[in-house]
């Protein structure tokens, strides 16, 4: 809208007491998602970025705004940051209207200018006809609209989200989704989104950021931090569980036990080097007849879940589990049990192989 | 019925709730949200004058109106002339006694004010004062107002310290308290009998009001 469109970018240090090894940045339109486990410190980023907690060392610059910079002595206030924030569990004002919610965080402009924005606000995420109720006249999905439209009433630089589904239900996450994923279309401000949904986060994420124990261990996109894990580490925290011990081969091939897999790059790698593999559950597939075809690996099935649309299906090769999902029609024609052998075809551009720790 | 002494009881209070709010304000706001070292003494401080016998801090405050005293002598060259046995001095008095009845119900309405909320006030853009204004003081409104009557009650209902260092001089120092104390000392029962039962009926209607708000903060739109 005729601003200055300027970058976020985000340095922090602390030993404690909630440790902090942070570096992050993100550009104005783009929307970057923090995951980690709870306590990894996500909530203490978004926090220090809007200047309501402050690290031992810090350096925080939205464009050419420094709003943090320990070293240089400067703490913006929040209320200088022009930050939206989106509670994890609102915290509206309980005693005004969700009107007033959005027009409380308008102080700056005049009315009736003001009352019409709020309207339009409350409006833009759907809540027509709701500007007179108060809080607790609100479903949790219509309180966590009215706090989107209050964090983005101060027309703010940067729109900060954390944990924006979690205190609402299933059936209202979708639709709130969406909403998030409309704003991230229209605004052109970097856009941070906490979160321990992994799905959230790839569904709405340009970007990934991974946390662990206050520490930023990969940023990039969905897919390459899904694929391609910097270490064993992240592909946990990435919700892998398929990780077996292997020994790299000559020329694209490693060994598994007495398993040879071709794999789509050995590069960086040596012959003979002990390495952690990862294949995705999405890049393994039942393998039907020939069971000496290339990357075919044999072991015994010991879960079957249905899951819906889908059915996930544990192979047991060796001491080690491979979780992969298939078709529940699929799953229902084979007839599959518990106990009976199965084959699959482990696809070389899915194994990616990761430095031993 | 001694209308001079009650009005003397009337002013009072109300001098003393509008003297007290402001200053309770600050003290309920810092021991709800500051953090600082001593806190728990100065909270034990404050509750002191409901433990505290009447005499012994009527005796306390004798001592420091005393012109002999630093405090005194500095109090002395403010108001001209000491402060025993004057309107004054039984305000002063008054405003001590008070301070557990003031700060106590507004800091419990300030610590039901999750933080998050407050935050969400900065981050909006609120300065300090206007949080305070648009956000702190509605929500903490019925702790606030059991205050003032409380307070208000409380101060009608005021004898031993004001019988201590004020004595009873006709409109200077002679509240409706010790004006019935009077009328029995002097046989005049049906006098103090009329007194007390005012004192009654405006004590019971400011307890009402307290516990009315009380209900409505438990299952109103702010609690719990």
């Amino acid at each position: 809208m005729g601003r200055e469109q300027a970058p976020l970018s985000v340095a922090l240090k602390q030993a404690g007491p909630i440790p902090l090894d942070v570096a992050l940045d993100c550009r104005p339109g783009e929307l970057l998602a923090i995951i980690g486990p709870s306590g990894s410190g996500k909530t203490t980023v978004l926090r220090s970025i809007a200047g309501l907690y402050r690290p031992a060392w810090g350096r925080i610059l939205a464009g050419s705004e420094v709003w943090l910079d320990t070293e240089a002595g400067t703490d913006l206030s929040p209320q200088l940051r022009s930050v939206g924030l989106m509670f994890q569990d609102y915290a509206l004002f309980p005693h005004l209207s969700a009107l007033d919610n959005v027009r409380l965080a308008m102080l700056r402009s005049e009315e009736p200018a003001r009352s019409r924005h709020a309207a339009a606000l409350l409006g833009r995420v759907h809540l027509q006809g709701l500007e007179a109720r108060k809080p607790d006249q609100l479903s949790g999905g219509q309180k966590q609209r009215v706090a989107l439209a209050r964090a983005l009433a101060r027309d703010p630089k940067v729109l900060l989200l954390d944990e924006p589904f979690s205190a609402v239900d299933r059936m209202t996450r979708e639709p709130l989704k969406e909403e998030i994923a409309a704003v991230h279309r229209s605004l052109d401000i970097p856009m941070l989104l906490v979160t321990h949904d992994l799905e959230e986060a790839q569904a709405l994420a340009d970007r990934i950021c991974v946390l662990h124990a206050g520490k930023t261990l990969q940023i990039g996109a969905p897919d390459e931090v899904r694929l391609r894990p910097r270490s064993a580490l992240v592909a946990k925290l990435m919700g892998q569980t398929n990780l077996f011990r292997a020994t790299v081969d000559a020329d694209g091939r490693i060994r598994w036990g007495d398993r040879a897999l071709t794999v789509a790059s050995t590069s960086g790698f040596r012959a003979g080097q002990h390495v952690t593999c990862l294949i995705p559950p999405d890049f393994i597939a039942l393998a039907d007849g020939d069971t000496t075809a290339s990357n075919v690996v044999n072991g015994t099935l010991t879960g079957v879940a249905p899951l819906g649309e889908m059915t996930s299906l544990t192979l047991g090769v060796a001491d080690h589990q491979l979780r992969f999902k298939i078709g529940a029609r699929e799953a229902a024609a084979r007839n599959m049990h518990v106990g009976d052998a199965a084959s699959v075809q482990l696809d070389p551009e899915g194994l990616h192989l990761l430095r031993e720790a | 019925m001694d209308w001079t002494a009650f009005s003397l009881s009337l002013q009072l209070a109300a001098w003393t709730v509008a003297l007290l709010l402001p200053i309770a304000i600050l003290i309920a706001r810092l021991l709800a949200w500051g953090r600082f070292r001593f806190k728990s003494l100065a909270e034990a401080l404050i509750m002191l004058p409901l433990v505290l016998p009447p005499t012994v801090l009527g005796f306390y405050l004798l001592v420091a109106f005393s012109p002999q005293s630093a405090f005194g002598s500095a109090l002395k060259s403010i108001f001209g002339a000491p402060l025993v046995f004057t309107f004054a001095g039984i305000l002063i008095a008054s405003l001590i006694i008070n301070l557990p009845f003031a700060v106590q119900p507004i800091q419990r309405a300030f610590e039901a004010i999750p933080l998050n909320v407050r935050e969400a006030a900065f981050v909006s853009g609120l300065s300090r004062w206007e949080t305070m204004r648009r956000m702190e003081l509605p929500l903490a409104w019925p702790g606030i107002v059991s205050a003032i009557a409380l307070t208000f009650a409380h101060t009608l209902g005021e004898f031993g310290v004001i019988l201590m260092i004020g004595g009873s001089i006709p409109g200077e120092t002679r509240v409706l308290s010790i004006s019935i104390y009077d009328s029995v000392q002097a046989f005049r029962t049906g006098q103090a009998g009329v007194m007390s039962a005012v004192l009654l009926a405006f004590s019971l209607t400011a307890i009402a009001i307290v516990h009315m708000l009380a209900r409505r903060q438990r299952t109103g739109p702010h609690g719990p």
